[in-house]
């Protein structure tokens, strides 16, 4: 068994203990937050030892790995002292505030030779997998444009203020929302070298922008939108999907399905001409506990078998993060000109 | 239990294989009275039970089913809380104590006379008892004989391992609602395994029981041994695997388990649910 450890049990770290509980090739020995009230349930009803200081924890468990779901602020300090205690890293994302603090912990992780990995969980949809899958085999021929696109109810009315919608803290639609979306182009069509527009709009917010509107320019040369708006409560839960067209059709894909239109058949991926709609039960990783989507576990399971193997994540390293978080401050510097 | 049991997630624009089909859902039942003419619908056609979330316009579907009692003499609902993003989105934005402040009613500090949330921070068996009250409350006067948890909140304390939380609530369901309780999760063997092991016997059970063996944690294998050895009073949902099955095989395969009581589906349209429901009929 390898011993796992949360720093940080909010919305994310308690789903994140609730996964690492109950997976079979992992003991769950300890958790650790600021709340006494969080702590002292896990101190009534279970047996995980419980901490307050991060340091502590990692010093005397001495885990196989840590899963920090933290604010984001704190991402790179605890982060740090774990890769320096020579303890495998999952963290949330967004991962870092700045792309040079998270360069510095790809670096020291690296190095290390430990196991680094972040939570960009659509990575782990069977969805996205494939639409990577059919670019790399090149049914929709040269492409001409995509757009990455994201809307949720997040933020529906002006309140009260916490990180979340503090700029400096890493909060905003930019770092929390749209990070997810601009992870995706990255991983799956390509990574943006530059950016040519944007608009970044505070809706209900204050200080602090809702809806992100941004023109990207990939390496390759292809360019294409990156839209998304956390203020829009005409969607039930958060609606990720990549659109990319091709001068043979055009994908559709989101957490549910792909939907494919070619102008001329693929027979070689036995795709037809015209329509075809492929569902996400065809695609579904499976896993052994679920808990809120298979991606959540999935995830999980992949850093757990990376530790185990002593071998490198190739899904959401934290290079790859890191890189997300500098077309985030790309993208601010962009949005600084209009 | 009856073996056909009429679920809501058509209703809340809930569909696990289309975003595009959960929004025209959301369109369509825009108005309580759109939802209300398919209960009916479901009701002429003799189904009687409806397991439904702690969702806020619930509360307006009992309210019509309380002004007119005569229409819904034979009806059940079966409660299943809490509606999870509710909560979530109330964690995210508030943070767990402001949560419980929210949802608590009346005043905190009022609730718990002596100490406010001192006193709750060491009693949390009793802040249990306080939300399941508050969700109960949207009930009142109809009949809810059995009351289930959440697959989220099952599965979560599940993982956790904080298996005396679920004898808590059974015990308070039973006493206080005068009611069984009721398990839906993703993750059957495991939560069969937990509850015995808190001298829970013969549990109800509602987890997706699919030939495709989707959501089904662990493998189709699995399930389908506890299906056939273990001691408990299965429900199977998402039997179309998200509609990924036709109707007629995905039923026929449940045939196959004689343990299973009944099963959970959705439809909107009155073809449908008689369709669903001759064949639950026809095969279990």
């Amino acid at each position: 068994m390898i011993k796992g450890a949360i720093i940080g049990l909010g919305k994310m770290g308690l789903s994140h203990a609730a996964i690492v509980g109950g997976h079979q090739k992992v003991d769950l020995v300890a958790v650790c937050d600021t709340s006494s009230l969080v702590l002292n349930v896990f101190n009534k009803f279970s047996n995980i030892k419980t901490y307050t200081d991060h340091q502590k924890m990692i010093d005397v468990e001495k885990p196989g790995f840590v899963v920090i779901a933290t604010p984001t602020k704190f991402h790179y300090p605890m982060v740090k002292y774990a890769l320096e205690s020579g303890v495998n890293v999952f963290c949330e994302k967004p991962f870092t505030l700045t792309a040079e603090q998270g360069k510095e912990l790809t670096e020291l992780a690296v190095s290390s030779g430990l196991v680094n990995q972040v939570g960009f969980h659509n990575h782990f949809i069977g969805t996205f997998r494939e639409l990577k899958r059919l670019l790399q085999k090149n049914v929709l021929g040269d492409l001409v444009h995509f757009s990455g696109e994201a809307y949720g109810p997040v933020v529906t009315k002006e309140k009260v203020s916490t990180w979340r919608s503090n700029p400096a803290e890493g909060g905003g639609c930019l770092y929390d929302y749209a990070s997810h979306v601009i992870n995706l182009i990255q991983e799956i069509i390509g990574r943006p070298v530059k950016i040519q527009g944007t608009l970044l709009k505070s809706i209900y917010s204050r200080g602090v922008e809702d809806a992100v509107f941004s023109l990207l320019k990939l390496e390759s040369g292809l360019t294409g939108t990156l839209l998304v708006n956390w203020s829009d409560e005409t969607y039930r839960k958060m609606s990720t999907s990549i659109t990319v067209q091709g001068k043979n059709g055009k994908i559709i894909c989101d957490a549910t399905e792909i939907k494919i239109y070619l102008k001329k058949s693929v027979p070689s991926e036995n795709l037809e001409k015209g329509w075809t709609i492929k569902y996400i039960t065809d695609f579904a990783i499976p896993v052994d506990f679920y808990l809120r989507g298979e991606e959540y576990s999935a995830q999980i399971d992949y850093f757990v078998n990376c530790v185990e193997k002593k071998q490198q994540a190739r899904y959401n390293s934290f290079e790859q993060a890191m890189y997300t978080d500098l077309v985030i401050e790309m993208i601010l510097e962009d949005a600084k000109k209009y | 239990m009856e073996k056909v049991l009429f679920g809501d997630n058509q209703f809340f624009a809930v569909n696990h294989l289309s975003d595009e089909k959960s929004r025209e859902q959301s369109i369509r039942f825009k108005d309580d009275s759109s939802i209300i003419r398919v209960l009916d619908q479901a009701i002429s056609l003799g189904i009687n039970t409806f397991m439904c979330t702690t969702h806020d316009r619930i509360a307006n579907i009992c309210n019509h089913i309380r002004e007119n009692p005569d229409n819904y003499k034979e009806f059940k609902i079966y409660p299943c809380m809490p509606y999870a993003h509710k909560y979530a989105n109330a964690v995210t934005e508030l943070g767990i104590v402001g949560t419980i402040k929210q949802y608590i009613p009346g005043n905190i500090f009022g609730t718990f006379a002596k100490g406010g949330l001192a006193y709750l921070n060491k009693d949390f068996i009793k802040l249990m008892e306080l939300l399941i009250d508050a969700e109960m409350k949207m009930f009142h006067g109809i009949s809810t004989p059995v009351i289930f948890i959440q697959n989220v909140l099952v599965d979560m304390i599940l993982g956790l391992k904080m298996v005396e939380v679920f004898a808590a609530y059974d015990s308070y369901i039973k006493k206080k609602y005068n009611a069984e309780p009721g398990y839906i999760t993703m993750n059957m063997p495991a939560l069969l395994d937990a509850l015995n092991s808190v001298g829970i016997e013969n549990p109800i059970i509602c987890s997706s029981i699919n030939k495709l063996g989707f959501r089904m944690s662990g493998g189709k294998d699995i399930y389908e041994k506890y299906l056939n050895e273990k001691q408990f009073r299965p429900i199977a949902m998402q039997v179309l695997a998200a509609g990924a099955l036709k109707p007629k095989e995905a039923i026929e395969y449940l045939r196959g388990f004689s343990k299973i009581e009944s099963v959970l589906f959705g439809a909107s349209s009155k073809g449908h649910i008689q369709e669903t429901k001759e064949l639950i009929e026809e095969y279990l």
